[in-house]
């Protein structure tokens, strides 16, 4: 039952796709033993007859193509009638167009097979090693390990043979691709690295027809194309030395024939510290080749979008070096070096390129080669009209900070076409190493006056010297801290240039500095803690008080103070005098106004404690004429110090209003206060009104009757006794007159007698 | 020839007008009102750069405000001496408090004194004769009794400003002592300026006395003198008797040029002082 189900079954599918003459084939071909020797080889002639029953000839008889076969008679067809089946009867127009793929060559059954024929794009694309069943060859294999046989991504498509060697099968062209198609091949995937290519160094020299220009295939390889990941290929950093040297190393053909400044570049390489890393050290994060020149926009050094341009330079090393700065000193935050490199050496000059090791500069540009001329005490060149030395004292330079620097370091603006390479290389740009002071220097008034090329204006070296600059905690240095009065007197004393241009109230700075606590401090007590020039107005940023931003601005004083006075200031933050607390309009003292500039006094001695009267009085002036009124102000001014000044009872930089509870004057304080110097002081006696008006009669009544008394008292005595004496004296004088007479008389009298 | 022998006799004959004890008082007067007045004016005038410098000459503040109470005790001491003085002389009888306080030798103003200064005032105008003054004229008492007023005014006022947390803790309040610097200045004012002007003109350079009456030195004057000058005193005391209970020798010429020396200082000094304050007070 079961044998007539599959029989019926079988029957009906053969009848219905196949015609009698094939039904009646299958009977013997069906048969998968069965096979004929031909030339001593075992060939089968079995046909399967589901896989042809899937094929695109499936409804095709078996003698559409077997024509004349006599399927009845062993063999079917003689071999004389035996013609070779070709499919040009049907597919005339494809088979017109073979060429690689010529029939001579290939037949079309080499391909589509003979009996489960199938449409050549199911074919080919299906199966990626479709070609390779015939081009068994060592590309092939190749291409079986290569990055377009298995693609790294998983949504990456294979590249199969055919993408890049045509479109169709039948066009297949001689694997011989021109230099030109190649990269058109390549760019049809590659579009973006293939552009860079061609306007890079070994495009051009390609696009110039130069034999030893590579191509795509020179570096990735024709098949084999691997990933550079892939420690196999050419690309793999641990190769790449090797595969830039096939050209690039010395004796070969592109060595000799290319001439460049670089010589034994991969010698060199492999003894750099990149080289050094790669080899011995086995490390895939060093330089390569490619890291540094790009891998296919290699450009020449001259070329502006070069990496290995000057002003590209310290990009391209910090790719890795991306820190860098912060072990070269100060050159900030890298901005230098990316946004102005021309001001500064690039990356190459100090580290040779391919030597890369340790500050090579000597090298290149040696403080001998400087110095050949620079020893000359004789030599000398004109600038504005003027003779100056360019002598360099070695010795000085030797016990100078700067000792360790080469010259050209400093002297980085030298260019090698000129003659001296040192010619026309203008003056030292400290900002190469200083950036943030020189920053700061250029916003203020000596940086400006430099800017506006004033003669005067004093620059670095006014300052710092040249070749003998020295640290400013050398104590022979003219910025050590003893010396900076002395260093600004060079041009601030009276007399001198910028003392004659300043047009403000301080005059005789130098000399009043020097009389001042601070300048006692610093040059005859030897604190080097003591405030110099530089500590008030900034070492680098001086401006004008008269600048908002300068630290001696009157509003920014008390802070420049207290970045010694800091306890004093937090005092003075809080008292009437502060801004923070005093809301108002008109001008608040601050340090300067009551302990000046540069004259400024020690708080116990005899003149600061007389002055700070007309300090106070100069906004206080009632207060101030009651005070001179008062017995303090009177004794005081009598030069006695030891009595009560403003600040005793009011307190100096704590100084608030009576009503605040914290006042020194305040009800709770007063007593306390006055105590500082009355024993037995009390609440009664601190009602001492110590800045009474007795003029003031709303106000001080007592004062005021005690005053009217008292002066009426004093006139009306004086008018009545001075009127009185006005009259005695004519009075007096007539009589002593007539006495004389008399007596003048009673003596002629008598001598008459 | 009897007048002039007379004459000469008077003018040799000495009159005791102040005994030794009232003498030394007075150099006492003298001496601790300079002081006072010089450091006094100091401070009062401290604004003035001369008084600045006598200051400095002085020893600077320090030294004077101890010269000033230095004084200011010598003034106590002589008050409280005149005092005992005149309570010894009642108490041993040598005085009788009738005597103290009214009579020919007592130095309480009385009508007669009144009647002297309108009579005063009429010979100032030329209007009548000297007036016939007595031991004490009127001017001579006022000066009298503005020591005793001076004394206390400037004396209780001086305490205060001098141990302020004393009296303020007794009681009295702050104000006080604002109220006694103004009067004690403003008295000092008065009382110097007094003594260098008024008592000086009244007692020294007087046309008659001029330049200096020494006889509060010496305490004589010549028995002329005192007929001229007070010749009720001198009427009073013969009716009484009493004159020659005052007689005494002529005064030494070496003790009159000493006390003149001395006498010349303190009026240089005070003339000088008054003569600043008034350039201080109309200058600065």
């Amino acid at each position: 039952m079961k044998g007539v189900l599959s029989y019926l079954i079988f029957f009906f599918l053969t009848l219905n796709l196949t015609g009698q003459v094939s039904h009646i084939c299958l009977d013997c071909h069906g048969d998968k033993e069965l096979h004929i020797l031909e030339d001593g080889k075992y060939l089968s002639l079995y046909v399967n007859e589901n896989k042809y029953a899937l094929s695109v000839h499936a409804k095709l008889d078996c003698n559409e193509c077997h024509k004349n076969y006599d399927p009845f008679n062993l063999p079917h067809i003689t071999k004389e009638e035996k013609t070779e089946i070709t499919c040009i009867e049907c597919h005339e127009q494809e088979s017109s167009e073979i060429a690689s793929h010529s029939p001579e060559k290939v037949k079309c059954y080499d391909c589509h097979s003979k009996h489960y024929t199938q449409q050549g794009e199911t074919l080919l694309f299906e199966e990626q090693k479709f070609c390779i069943s015939c081009h068994d060859n060592s590309s092939a294999r190749n291409y079986i390990k290569s990055i377009h046989y298995l693609p790294a991504g998983e949504n990456e498509k294979p590249v199969k043979c055919l993408d890049c060697h045509d479109q169709k099968a039948h066009r297949v062209t001689p694997a011989r691709f021109t230099e030109e198609k190649l990269h058109a091949v390549c760019a049809q995937c590659h579009e973006t690295i293939v552009g860079q290519y061609e306007l890079s160094l070994h495009g051009k020299a390609l696009a110039q027809g130069k034999f030893l220009a590579p191509n795509c295939i020179t570096c990735h390889n024709k098949h084999k194309i691997i990933s550079h990941r892939n420690p196999a290929a050419n690309t793999f950093k641990m190769n790449i030395p090797n595969l830039c040297g096939k050209c690039h190393k010395e004796g070969t053909k592109v060595s000799e024939l290319k001439v460049i400044s670089q010589r034994n570049v991969l010698a060199n390489y492999s003894q750099s510290i990149h080289g050094e890393g790669l080899f011995k050290r086995g490390l895939i994060v060093t330089a390569v080749c490619n890291d540094c020149h790009k891998s296919h926009n290699i450009l020449p050094h001259q070329d502006p979008k070069s990496s290995i341009n000057r002003n590209n330079i310290a990009k391209t090393c910090q790719q890795c070096h991306a820190q860098i700065e912060k072990v070269h000193v100060k050159v900030i935050e890298g901005q230098l070096w990316e946004k102005e490199p021309h001001k500064i050496p690039a990356c190459v000059d100090c580290h040779q390129p391919h030597k890369v090791r340790r500050v090579v500069y000597e090298e290149i540009f040696t403080d001998d080669y400087c110095m050949a001329c620079h020893q000359d005490k004789t030599l000398q060149y004109e600038r504005n009209g003027e003779q100056k030395s360019l002598f360099v004292d070695l010795v000085e330079f030797k016990n100078s900070v700067h000792k360790e620097n080469t010259c050209i370091k400093c002297h980085s603006n030298i260019n090698i076409s000129n003659l001296p390479v040192c010619k026309d290389s203008g003056p030292v740009d400290c900002s190469a190493c200083h950036a943030e002071v020189v920053e700061i220097y250029k916003t203020s008034t000596h940086g400006k006056l430099v800017a506006d090329a004033d003669p005067n204006a004093p620059y670095c070296n006014d300052c710092h010297g040249t070749h003998n600059a020295l640290s400013k905690k050398n104590v022979n240095s003219k910025t050590f801290r003893t010396n900076i009065p002395t260093l600004c007197a060079d041009c601030h004393r009276e007399g001198e240039e910028a003392a004659e241009r300043y047009e403000g109230k301080e005059h005789n700075i130098i000399k009043n500095y020097t009389m001042s606590v601070h300048g006692k401090g610093l040059l005859k007590s030897g604190l080097v803690v003591t405030a110099t020039c530089v500590d008030c107005h900034t070492t680098h940023g001086e401006l004008p008080a008269s600048d908002p931003r300068s630290t001696v601005y009157s509003d920014n004083i008390p802070k420049t103070c207290a970045t010694c006075h800091l306890g004093i200031y937090e005092e003075f933050k809080r008292s009437i005098h502060s801004p923070l607390v005093s809301k108002t309009e008109e001008e608040l003292p601050t340090c300067y106004d009551c302990h000046r500039s540069h004259n400024i006094k020690r708080v116990d001695e005899t003149d600061f404690r007389q002055n700070i009267i007309d300090r106070c009085g100069r906004c206080h002036e009632d207060v101030t004429e009651t005070y001179f009124e008062s017995f303090h102000g009177k004794v005081s001014k009598l030069g006695e110090t030891k009595v009560a000044k403003c600040y005793d009872c009011h307190g100096s930089h704590n100084i608030l209003p009576a009503e605040n509870p914290e006042s020194m004057i305040s009800a709770a304080n007063v007593v306390e206060t006055c105590a500082k110097c009355h024993d037995g002081s009390n609440e009664r006696f601190a009602g001492y009104i110590t800045h009474a008006n007795h003029y003031d009669k709303e106000k001080y009544p007592y004062l005021y009757y005690t005053f009217l008394f008292m002066t009426i008292l004093l006139v009306g005595t004086f008018a009545f006794f001075w009127l009185h004496t006005l009259l005695w004296l004519p009075r007096a004088l007539i009589d002593k007159k007539m006495i004389f007479r008399k007596k003048q008389k009673n003596k002629d009298d008598e001598s008459n007698n | 020839m009897n007048q002039t022998i007379s004459a000469n006799k008077s003018n040799n004959i000495y009159f005791e007008r102040f005994d030794s004890f009232s003498r030394f008082l007075h150099v006492l007067v003298i001496v601790s009102f300079l002081l006072l007045a010089l450091t006094g004016m100091t401070i009062k005038f401290s604004g003035s750069p001369i008084f600045q410098t006598i200051s400095k000459i002085l020893g600077g503040y320090e030294v004077t405000s101890v010269i000033h109470r230095f004084a200011a005790i010598i003034t106590g001491v002589y008050f409280g001496l005149h005092i005992w003085y005149l309570l010894n002389k009642l108490k041993t009888g040598k005085l009788s408090l009738k005597e103290l306080l009214s009579g020919e030798n007592s130095l309480v103003p009385n009508k007669r004194d009144f009647t002297d200064f309108y009579k005063t005032v009429k010979w100032f105008l030329g209007l009548g004769p000297r007036p016939d003054y007595g031991r004490w004229t009127y001017w001579e008492k006022f000066d009298y009794f503005a020591v005793f007023w001076g004394v206390a005014v400037i004396g209780s006022s001086g305490m205060l400003l001098w141990f302020p947390e004393f009296f303020t803790n007794l009681g009295l309040p702050g104000w006080t002592i604002n109220v006694a610097a103004i009067i004690h200045s403003d008295e000092a004012l008065l009382a110097t300026g007094f003594i260098f002007t008024v008592h000086f003109f009244n007692t020294h350079f007087r046309p008659e006395k001029f330049p200096m009456d020494t006889v509060i030195f010496t305490g004589t004057i010549s028995l002329e003198e005192l007929k001229e000058e007070r010749p009720r005193q001198y009427e009073y005391l013969l009716k009484n008797n009493e004159l020659e209970n005052y007689l005494t020798k002529t005064p030494s010429t070496k003790a009159i040029k000493a006390w003149k020396v001395f006498g010349f200082t303190a009026l240089s000094i005070g003339i000088i002082l008054v003569l600043l304050i008034i350039y201080t007070l109309i200058f600065l």
